[in-house]
């Protein structure tokens, strides 16, 4: 068995603020094999991004990878490595794709420029030839008249065209691995399935490995062959696409599931999950989720509870996989919810 | 574009004739006038003063003496400079070069160690290197122009005799010298007033630079040209810089009245035979064409700069560049 490409053991990210040490990533581990499409969904605030950032080193103070975490690459451990030699591998090896497309890209600088730039770091091409390249990358990603495009700024483009210039700039250099970080969260509804009908075609076509961050199962359904659900700074459930979806275990993936709109269901009001992801200062003792949960008991309250195996490949981090009888009887949960109850 | 330009033009034209009348009245309520300042000579009785007075025109009231002048201004004159006894375009006319001089070599010199400076300090942010030069820049940005020039001048014309004291030139040997020694006499006599004027002007452009860099930093296209695999120095030059420009690109306008003013004083302690100097001297001796004159030249410079940099602005900035 080839090893995965990308192995994440007991990743911790944390932020030194004044507040206190604010635990963003806690220990999260997961694989990502070569060619795959993995999907981290989660709420904002349960630390997907914070993830994409670390395996990239882009933390930046106060926040520090933890001794003891390991991101391994390629072979190599990209937690521990040198400045010169993660700079080799960003933009190169692994790329990644931000929500924000309108800020994400230099104002004073043409857009060929800044797809260009990442083959000259990388591929030691000449002005001239990164241009080239630059422009059949753009070409690629559906960019009509690429060639004249290239010479524009990106304010004269519009939000898609600007997704599509950052996508360019993730493959220029065909990576092993693009991490797309909610890629389509700033597009309207049919430039988001353009863009993703895109990255799955440029996928295929590449062969490379896609980290799929979103808060939308929607796009995770389309995209992904397996998903890592996160929440308060850890994995909660893992699970292959089909399956998860089939058979959502933890409760919080079915909130999750229960909260998304269904086109032709008359529902007068969207079932939400009870109140909000806990401050990161201060993650609840025991199980993290247990306030918001409608099965929570004693046992959550006492026992962090690890990932259980519930299935083929699927594992869950929730005590109801001992003691599913649980499931039957749901209560309100904990939570206080906002306007109601005493503060 | 160009109808732009006429505008701003225009508008020049406008506050340059405001500024002269105001200088113009002003100038003319100080009391004395040439007569009785310069020739504070006993011996001059006070009919020869009315004489030269009514040969002057200066016993007529200010309101006819303002018309006779905008009249003369009208046709290209600027008037006689009483105490130069030349004619007020050709007193400028030589002053002009050595104060475009001294101001270029300021200007070019304190934006590009600003800029050196900000540089340095973001790159080692937080650093001691960063906060002993913040606490440098803010020294020279409190300290008045005057003082610190009379302080240089002390120091380097006196206790360490290594500058000639003032003059563009060395008043008596110049001429007897081969041109490049011309040249070399020219630069030790402009390096004393282009250094301190630098050095002043450098400390807001370094403080203002510095915070414009930081305010790029955060942004995500900076966090973009990380993830291209840029080093740090790559990013602050290349992309944090060419953004972090623009706003100093607008403080050039700004200090270009900052830094005609802050060259009268420096002109006038390094007796710098520019217009600075031919104006504050004018003052003294109210002298009143040749005071307007200046002012007039100045508040041209100060207009025509300051359209410079917003064309420079809107040619730097691509979201400017087509409207």
């Amino acid at each position: 068995m080839t090893p995965p490409l990308l192995s994440i053991r007991d990743l911790r990210t944390y932020f030194y603020t004044e507040a206190g040490v604010a635990r963003a990533v806690d220990g999260v581990s997961f694989d990502v094999g070569a060619g795959e499409t993995v999907g981290i969904v989660g709420e904002s605030g349960c630390g997907k991004s914070v993830t994409a950032l670390s395996i990239l080193r882009l933390i930046q103070p106060p926040g520090r990878i933890e001794p003891g975490s390991r991101i391994e690459f390629e072979g190599k451990d990209l937690v521990t490595l040198g400045d010169e030699e993660i700079r080799h591998i960003r933009g190169n090896r692994i790329s990644m794709i931000f929500q924000e497309p309108m800020s994400a890209l230099n104002p004073v600088f043409t857009i060929g420029d800044q797809v260009a730039e990442v083959a000259r770091i990388h591929a030691g091409l000449s002005r001239r030839q990164a241009w080239d390249r630059a422009v059949e990358t753009l070409a690629l990603t559906g960019m009509p008249a690429p060639e004249d495009r290239a010479k524009q700024y990106p304010h004269q483009l519009s939000g898609g065209m600007r997704q599509r210039v950052l996508i360019a700039m993730a493959l220029i250099m065909k990576p092993a691995l693009v991490i797309a970080d909610e890629p389509t969260t700033a597009l309207d509804v049919t430039i988001q399935a353009q863009i993703l009908d895109l990255l799955v075609h440029l996928q295929k076509e590449f062969g490379t490995s896609i980290l799929m961050i979103t808060h939308d199962l929607g796009v995770i359904a389309e995209t992904t062959s397996r998903v890592i659900v996160m929440y308060a700074g850890e994995v909660v459930e893992q699970a292959p696409v089909d399956e998860l979806f089939a058979r959502p275990h933890h409760p919080y993936t079915e909130g999750l599931m229960h909260s998304m709109p269904h086109i032709g269901h008359d529902q007068d009001r969207l079932n939400v999950i009870p109140g909000t992801v806990p401050a990161p200062t201060n993650w609840p003792h025991g199980c993290r989720f247990r306030e918001r949960c409608p099965y929570s008991w004693e046992r959550p309250e006492r026992e962090h509870p690890p990932l259980y195996d519930v299935g083929a490949a699927h594992v869950s981090r929730c005590h109801l996989a001992v003691e599913p009888e649980r499931r039957n009887n749901p209560h309100a949960p904990l939570v206080v919810v906002e306007g109601v109850g005493a503060a | 574009m160009l109808r732009y330009i006429a505008r701003r033009l225009a508008q020049a034209a406008v506050i340059v004739v405001i500024v002269a009348t105001i200088t113009f009245v002003l100038i003319h309520l100080a009391p004395g006038d040439p007569f009785s300042a310069v020739m504070d000579n006993p011996n001059v009785s006070e009919k020869v003063r009315e004489t030269l007075r009514a040969q002057y025109g200066l016993d007529r009231p200010v309101p006819e003496q303002f018309v006779k002048y905008v009249n003369s201004l009208a046709h290209g004159e600027l008037g006689w400079s009483f105490s130069h006894d030349r004619t007020v375009r050709e007193v400028l006319g030589r002053a002009l070069p050595n104060t475009l001089l001294l101001m270029g070599v300021a200007l070019v010199g304190s934006f590009s160690l600003g800029i050196l400076i900000a540089l340095i300090q973001v790159a080692r942010r937080g650093s001691i290197t960063d906060h002993a030069l913040s606490g440098l820049t803010l020294f020279f940005f409190s300290m008045p122009d005057f003082w610190f020039a009379i302080l240089a001048l002390l120091a380097f014309t006196y206790w360490v005799p290594i500058f000639p004291v003032g003059g563009a030139v060395d008043p008596v040997m110049h001429e007897y010298m081969g041109f490049g020694a011309r040249i070399l006499d020219r630069l030790r006599h402009l390096a004393l007033p282009a250094i301190a004027l630098t050095l002043l002007a450098s400390a807001s452009v370094a403080r203002y630079q510095r915070a414009a860099l930081l305010d790029v930093l955060p942004a995500d296209y900076i966090r973009t040209a990380r993830l291209k695999g840029l080093t740090e120095r790559e990013i602050l030059r290349r992309h944090a810089l060419r953004n972090a420009l623009l706003p100093i690109i607008s403080l050039i306008g700004l200090s270009f009245p900052a830094l005609l003013t802050g060259a009268f004083f420096i002109e006038k302690i390094f007796a710098w035979p520019g217009m600075g100097y031919a104006v504050v001297n004018a003052i003294a001796t109210r002298d009143y064409p040749l005071v307007v004159g200046g002012v007039i030249i100045g508040s041209i410079m100060v207009t025509v700069g300051s359209l410079l940099a917003d064309l420079l602005y809107a040619w730097a900035d691509p979201r400017l560049r087509s409207h």
